[in-house]
């Protein structure tokens, strides 16, 4: 009886003891954390580009081109108070090209054939603790015949934790310098209105004179342009397949209006006769695009692309695109690339001298044709955990491709991607 | 000229062959698919590539690139 006795006020010490504890309260106040700088990345292309369609002289001319294109990004990330993520993506990208029919601008060959594009660009993005975000763009990109500015919005929704949808939703409102050939320019004129006055000079400047009696003052005005828009929308859903294989499926409406050609391209008739090419008002494209990536094994991993395009300028295409890495170590990979291409031409195009005067549209510029492409190559992936030779290089990518088209059109490309952290 | 290969069509029974059969995947389970090699678009270093196609090739779009506007391009 008393080991009975001592055995239950023992249990029962016991059972005290167990619920004797204080649960610790959370000292810890969640502190919002300010924007930081997380990720620099620099990418740099240089492209080399030959061929003999040249839309400036009319479908003949010398293609060759060359181009150094740089894009710097900086990526700044917090968090705020009710635990959302945001991020900050500054981009400066900077482009300089040097093309041989650019020359041929002027009918003699005298212009010039180098030109610069600068183009920044900010995104802002705010993402919850369930992985949901939206977010805001803003673009703007000048080069001497061509001012753009671009907006966006976008969103993403995590349907599970295997599947996601994203859309976005953009505009373009760009301008376009009227630059024509140099014999295509319109001839002076003086148009008379009661004030002010204006005439064009033979360069294709517009000139008004104010004033009156005696002297007029003149101002120069710049060259004009014309207005091109372009709007997007675009909707794309991920899925996990299972633990090797995931794909994606995207499907963008792109509609255009204004001036969607080009007033240097030049477009000969049967006769000889030499005009701009007129290109419609309005465009509408509608590509749709899917991935499917499988890692197969324990080091290759096949990547996969697909897209059917149609608009209604009579282009329809199909793109497959195939690259295979291999993991040569965790942080070491390299890739082999191959992407065919093919497409039909546009309703609008003509080779050399096929046009004529009863045409209401018509252009030269060879991407319109029918055709087929080649594009293969190879690159490598570098990202050691504690950065390449110990730095703050995190990762290093170097891509090489040659591509060829079925319009005697050949190019080679070498891009570079450094990442710092 | 016909497409002589429905390409697109290929590609996209693959897909939906892939879709019908999805199992459910745990975070822990996900270390394959985080891979960098085996991210669902484009990857940085293949930006320029994808302007140059734009303005040589009548399509654009559904691959993360230009789309039309932002450029001198068509």
């Amino acid at each position: 009886m008393k080991k009975l006795s001592l055995t239950v006020i023992g249990l029962y010490v016991l059972l005290l003891h167990a619920f004797s504890q204080n649960a610790a309260q959370d000292t810890v106040i969640y502190k919002s954390k300010p924007l930081a700088l997380e990720e620099i990345s620099l990418v740099s292309s240089y492209y080399s580009q030959d061929g003999n369609h040249s839309a400036v002289t009319g479908g003949i001319g010398d293609e060759h081109v060359v181009d150094l294109s740089n894009g710097l990004d900086l990526k700044f990330v917090g968090w705020d108070q009710s635990h959302n993520k945001h991020t900050i993506t500054t981009s400066m990208g900077f482009d300089h090209h040097t093309s041989a029919s650019s020359a041929y601008v002027s009918q003699t060959g005298a212009s010039k054939t180098a030109g610069t594009r600068v183009y920044p660009a900010l995104d802002w993005t705010i993402e919850n603790e369930k992985g949901n975000s939206f977010g805001f763009g803003g673009y703007y990109s000048t080069e001497y015949n061509y001012q753009s500015v671009g907006l966006d919005f976008h969103f993403t929704k995590k349907l599970s934790t295997n599947a996601e949808l994203s859309a976005k939703f953009s505009g373009f409102f760009d301008k376009v310098k009227m630059i024509y050939p140099s014999e295509l320019i319109p001839k002076s004129t003086v148009i008379v209105s009661t004030s002010p006055t204006y005439y064009t000079t033979a360069s294709g400047r517009r000139v008004s004179l104010s004033g009156g009696g005696s002297s007029y003052n003149t101002h120069e005005d710049a060259i004009p342009s014309s207005p091109r828009n372009t709007f997007t929308g675009s909707v794309s859903y991920a899925q996990i397949i299972n633990t090797r294989l995931q794909a994606s499926v995207m499907l963008d409406v792109v509609s255009q209006s204004g001036y969607l050609g080009l007033p240097f391209h030049r477009v000969y008739y049967k006769d000889g006769t030499d005009v701009v090419e007129n290109l419609p008002s309005t465009r509408l494209k509608i590509p749709i695009g899917a991935r499917l990536n499988y890692f197969l094994g324990d080091n290759v991993v096949v990547r996969s692309y697909f897209r059917y395009y149609q608009d209604d300028w009579g282009i329809s295409s199909q793109t497959a695109e195939l690259e295979i890495p291999i993991k040569i170590s965790p942080f070491f990979s390299v890739s082999g690339f191959y992407r065919y291409y093919t497409q039909t031409a546009s309703t609008y195009f003509g080779a050399y001298k096929t046009h004529t005067a009863a045409d209401t549209y018509y252009s030269s510029n060879y991407s319109l044709s029918e055709l087929t492409s080649n594009f293969m190559g190879a690159g490598m992936h570098i990202a050691p955990p504690k950065g390449i030779f110990d730095s703050h290089l995190n990762a290093l990518d170097i891509r090489y491709g040659h591509y060829t088209q079925s319009t005697d059109l050949s190019s080679n490309v070498l891009s570079f991607d450094f990442t710092f952290k | 000229m016909k497409q002589k290969f429905p390409l697109f069509l290929t590609g996209a029974a693959l897909i939906l062959c892939a879709f019908s059969s999805c199992v459910q995947v745990k975070e822990y389970q996900k270390n394959r698919l985080n891979d960098a090699d085996m991210v669902l678009s484009s990857r940085k270093v293949q930006k320029n590539e994808l302007n140059f196609q734009t303005y040589r090739e009548g399509a654009s779009g559904a691959n993360g690139g230009k789309t039309g506007g932002g450029c001198g391009c068509n």
